[in-house]
């Protein structure tokens, strides 16, 4: 594909509904029938949609916010601005009004284009706060309950569409200038940066950026034309963007978007998708529910999984250092996969998938080791939003669970002072949007500073280590990431999330854990312990020793500095409302320190229950504040919860 | 392009506000119990309306008496809707088919079938083919069947069941049962929806879900719902509209407000809850 990286994204289009105007592009599940669009009918959509917003008065260089779950409207109001020199932010349709607003307002942004009623009431709640001072037209694509919303700003995607029918009659060819004089160059998505520290940021992405990035991944792990794709995770993201859009524009694969988000596991399986790029959270979310059926299953059952699982992973420790594996394992493992691991890939929706991509946040290595032995080629990808997702990715057959691989061709990488991590490539970004200062921070002479301390191992794979403002130093001077502890104890199917303290002035390493309450509860229905809500569970006795064995064996992988000491068990779950966690779900440390300094404070002194205030709210709308007591254990002196990395029989089997 | 749905939902074709059902002067008695004692119950067309009432203050009476399964032996029970339909004398699948719709207080629904077609068994009063062409699944039937099936689609898109649409209907919760029969019975685009006790037995994160979903089909498709319910919080919440029965009698009528300083209402229902 010559060429592609000087264009633009809808010049691309036209170019693909012109060589395959009958092919499919997008598929919606509706109505329970997936109803396809071809890449004639997508470009159509398209140039109304943009005619459409032109008569608006959408201009050059403006840009058009999103604010939706994905379906084809969002993208192709994305590429409608696009073929009008403009650009698109993508807004996270779960995110609360703060967060909106904070985008909006930055981004000057005049059109909106929202999904329904849920995000439309959002935008009118700003807008009659008098926040979304910028804001002149807001358009939503699904109008049911807004029929009787009687306000000027509102308007529905066809009538868009049908303003740009006009314009076409009165204007006929202007369009086609329009996309024609849009350059490489040009800005083509405004991305928000996960914002750990603070306020996201709108990282400014080009056309040329995020196609040479493209390039640059399919030329080591191509994709096909016929490869399909499912589309699920919020198309803010720049993973999705970098997949559904770069990618896809540049070879022509069809994206699918699934019927709800209840339905996604099952619209997953109809599809069988090809390829898969999910953050940690989803294929942490698939092992869990492995591995709650396994537990849930027969003896036999159990017994085959173990068997062929035990293939798999010897298989797969061969296969990921690119050695063959013999005829007799070979046989073994043709033999486990049709009776075991294929019908977990099956159940997954996996079967079809080629290849499959980590990104975003560190994902444990017990989840990796997972996922190949029962067959699923996953990878790691290391970048960040500011290089286009991605710049360093593990190769196949050449996977290595605590590094993150080398870097892709066209990207140099260099490690600097305190280990910090620098890269350059076609890809970086050109500045945060109006904000010189973070501009100049991370942007320095053409090289991306990530702010990850890393190093390369011998054969020169790039091992990071975490933030490099989080790197702790343990009370006997090693280094250590909270990180890694972090998803150490995130293994476990029974913690849902883990934030880690230690380093500085704190003289040994704690950890507080939030439990995942579907596990730990199908758990203490099977244990016969009866509980009422979250925090009635979660201060079980027998709950903390649950999670004490699986402090247990987080310890024994990890150096004697680095061992939790004592841990505490949250009274709720780490919520992105309340700003603990980014909306891509990576724990925001600077808000947890703040809010939870009693219980920081309470793990590193001589007590073993902290009391907190909680807000409470009921159904009914009113808050209370209750004060709950939290206790503080040790994993010391604790059996370790298995004594081998053996995912299957964790939870299988009786608890002694 | 629109995603708005295509079909309308509600039956009715009066006007908002004007009278729909028409309850008059009705006695029901079972030999020596006396259900019912000259009731009389004005249901305006676009309104929640609710009856309360204590236990055995003869509510389902009221409402079987109007979907047909009773017959009771003094006054007119009549239907504005399309021409004045006397509803006393009639066969319930006549009623049905005249517009109204109901749920029951113990799930009425076959639980060996899916979701899907417990909800197209409520499109059956409107199937006009005959049993041949049905079977062969051929020609007009077939054309039928399918715009049904779309018609279903957007009642299952309307209350949220896009992942239950394949499972049988037992394995589901109770919340989503009922659920499923608020889907059937507004699958047959009725003029009058009778809701039996649509959230007893719920806790409160289900209840909250089914009031929104009443009201949804209240004000956004525009259906007339009469509403026994228990909850008396969710009932000042949700109708326009209440009738309060004790033993049988009318004690009480008017908008929430009026009903809840009502003194005899205190005494026979409220007092007693609160």
């Amino acid at each position: 594909m010559t060429g592609a990286a000087d264009a633009t994204f809808p010049q691309l289009l036209a170019g693909l509904a012109r060589r395959h105007p009958g092919r499919v592009a997008l598929r919606e599940k509706r109505y329970g029938i997936w109803q396809p669009l071809t890449w004639a009918e997508h470009e159509r959509r398209v140039r109304r949609f943009a005619l459409g917003l032109a008569a608006l008065g959408f201009h050059r260089g403006e840009v058009l916010a999103i604010l939706g779950d994905n379906r084809p409207e969002w993208v192709i109001a994305e590429l409608a601005a696009q073929a009008l020199g403009g650009a698109s932010v993508g807004l996270y349709p779960d995110g609360v009004v703060d967060e909106v607003h904070h985008v909006v307002d930055h981004a000057r942004v005049r059109f909106i284009v929202a999904e329904d009623q849920e995000q439309v009431d959002k935008l009118i709640a700003l807008r009659e706060a008098g926040r979304l001072a910028t804001v002149e037209h807001i358009v939503f694509y699904d109008p049911h309950g807004l029929e009787h919303y009687e306000l000027d700003v509102l308007l529905e995607f066809t009538a868009v569409e049908e303003l740009g029918d006009r314009l076409e009659q009165e204007r006929p060819g202007w369009l086609d200038e329009q996309i024609a004089l849009g350059s490489s160059g040009d800005t083509a998505v405004l991305c928000t940066t996960s914002g750990t520290t603070g306020k996201p940021k709108l990282a400014m992405l080009s056309h040329a950026n995020l196609l040479s990035m493209a390039s640059s991944l399919m030329a080591l792990d191509p994709i096909d034309p016929k490869d399909e794709f499912v589309s699920f995770l919020p198309l803010a993201w720049i993973g999705e963007q970098m997949i559904a859009l770069a990618c896809a524009l540049q070879t022509g694969f069809a994206l699918s978007f699934p019927e709800s988000a209840a339905t996604m596991r099952s619209d997953l399986r109809e599809i069988g998708p090809r390829v898969m790029f999910s953050p940690p959270r989803i294929w942490e979310s698939l092992l869990s529910s492995v591995q709650v059926r396994l537990s849930d299953s027969g003896r036999l059952k159990r017994a085959v999984f173990a068997l062929g699982y035990a293939i798999g992973e010897r298989a797969a420790d061969r296969r990921l250092r690119g050695k063959r594996t013999g005829v007799f394992l070979g046989l073994g493992y043709l033999l486990a996969d049709w009776a075991a691991l294929r019908p977990v890939r099956n159940q997954l929706g996996l079967v079809r998938l080629r290849r499959a991509y980590t990104g975003g946040a560190p994902l444990g290595p017990d989840v990796f080791r997972f996922f190949h032995a029962v067959g699923v080629n996953l990878k790691q990808i290391y970048g960040q939003t500011e290089i286009c997702g991605i710049a360093v990715m593990h190769r196949d057959g050449d996977i290595r669970f605590n590094t993150v691989g080398l870097a892709i061709p066209g990207t140099e990488l260099r490690i600097v002072d305190r280990g910090e991590i620098v890269l350059r490539s076609p890809a970086v970004f050109s500045g945060f949007y109006r904000n010189e200062e973070a501009t100049a921070e991370s942007l320095r002479d053409g090289w991306l500073y990530t702010g990850d301390a890393g190093h390369l191992d011998e054969d020169g794979h790039l091992v990071v280590i975490d933030r490099a403002r989080d790197v702790m130093e343990a009370e006997d001077g090693s280094l250590f990431s909270p990180a890694f502890i972090e998803n150490k104890l995130k293994f476990s199917q029974y913690v849902q999330e883990a934030v880690v303290f230690g380093g500085g002035a704190h003289p040994y390493v704690t950890a507080m854990i939030s439990i995942d309450m579907e596990t730990v509860g199908t758990w203490a229905e099977r244990e016969h312990i009866s509980y009422t809500t979250y925090t009635d569970l979660a201060q079980k006795p027998e709950v903390y020793e649950l999670i004490g064995h699986a402090t247990a064996r987080a310890n024994e992988d990890l150096p004697e500095g680095a061992r939790i000491r004592r841990f505490v068990l949250l009274h709720k779950q780490l919520d992105a409302d309340d700003d603990e966690l980014t909306r891509t779900r990576k724990v925001r440390r600077r808000t947890i320190n703040e809010r939870y300094g009693r219980i920081v404070e309470a793990l590193y002194a001589d007590t073993d229950v902290v009391t907190v205030t909680s807000l409470v709210s009921y159904q009914d709308g009113t808050q209370a504040q209750r004060e709950i007591s939290l206790r503080i254990q040790s994993p010391d002196g604790v059996a370790p919860e298995r004594p081998r990395r053996r995912p299957q029989l964790a939870g299988a089997g009786g608890r002694g | 392009m629109s995603r708005a749905y295509h079909h309308e939902l509600n039956g009715s074709s009066l006007e908002r506000g004007s009278l729909q059902l028409d309850v008059e002067g009705v006695s029901l008695r079972f030999r020596g119990v006396q259900a019912l004692r000259g009731v009389g119950v004005q249901v305006r067309q676009g309104d929640v309306h609710a009856i309360i009432g204590p236990n055995g203050a003869g509510k389902t009476s009221l409402i079987n008496c109007v979907s047909g399964l009773y017959r009771p032996q003094n006054g007119a029970i009549r239907l504005h809707d399309g021409g004045v339909h006397e509803l006393t004398r009639a066969r319930p699948s006549k009623i049905a088919r005249w517009g109204v719709a109901r749920s029951f207080q113990n799930i009425e629904l076959f639980r060996h079938m899916t979701v899907l077609d417990n909800l197209l068994l409520g499109r059956h009063v409107h199937m006009r083919h005959n049993v041949a062409s049905a079977l062969a699944y051929f020609g007009p039937a077939r054309r039928q069947e399918i715009a049904e099936r779309e018609l279903v689609e957007e009642v299952i898109d309307f209350l949220e069941l896009q992942a239950e649409r394949k499972r049988q209907v037992g394995t589901l919760s109770y919340g989503l049962q009922k659920r499923v029969e608020l889907g059937r019975a507004l699958c047959m685009q009725p003029a009058v929806l009778l809701l039996d006790e649509p959230m007893a037995g719920m806790n409160a994160e289900e209840k909250e879900d089914m009031a929104r979903y009443v009201l949804d089909v209240n004000e956004l498709v525009g259906v007339t719902v009469v509403l026994i319910e228990h909850d008396m919080g969710v009932v000042m919440d949700i109708s326009h509209r209440l009738t309060v029965l004790d033993f049988g009698l009318v004690i009480a009528e008017g908008t929430p407000a009026e009903v809840a300083a009502n003194p005899a209402v205190i005494e026979a229902y409220l007092g007693e809850a609160a």
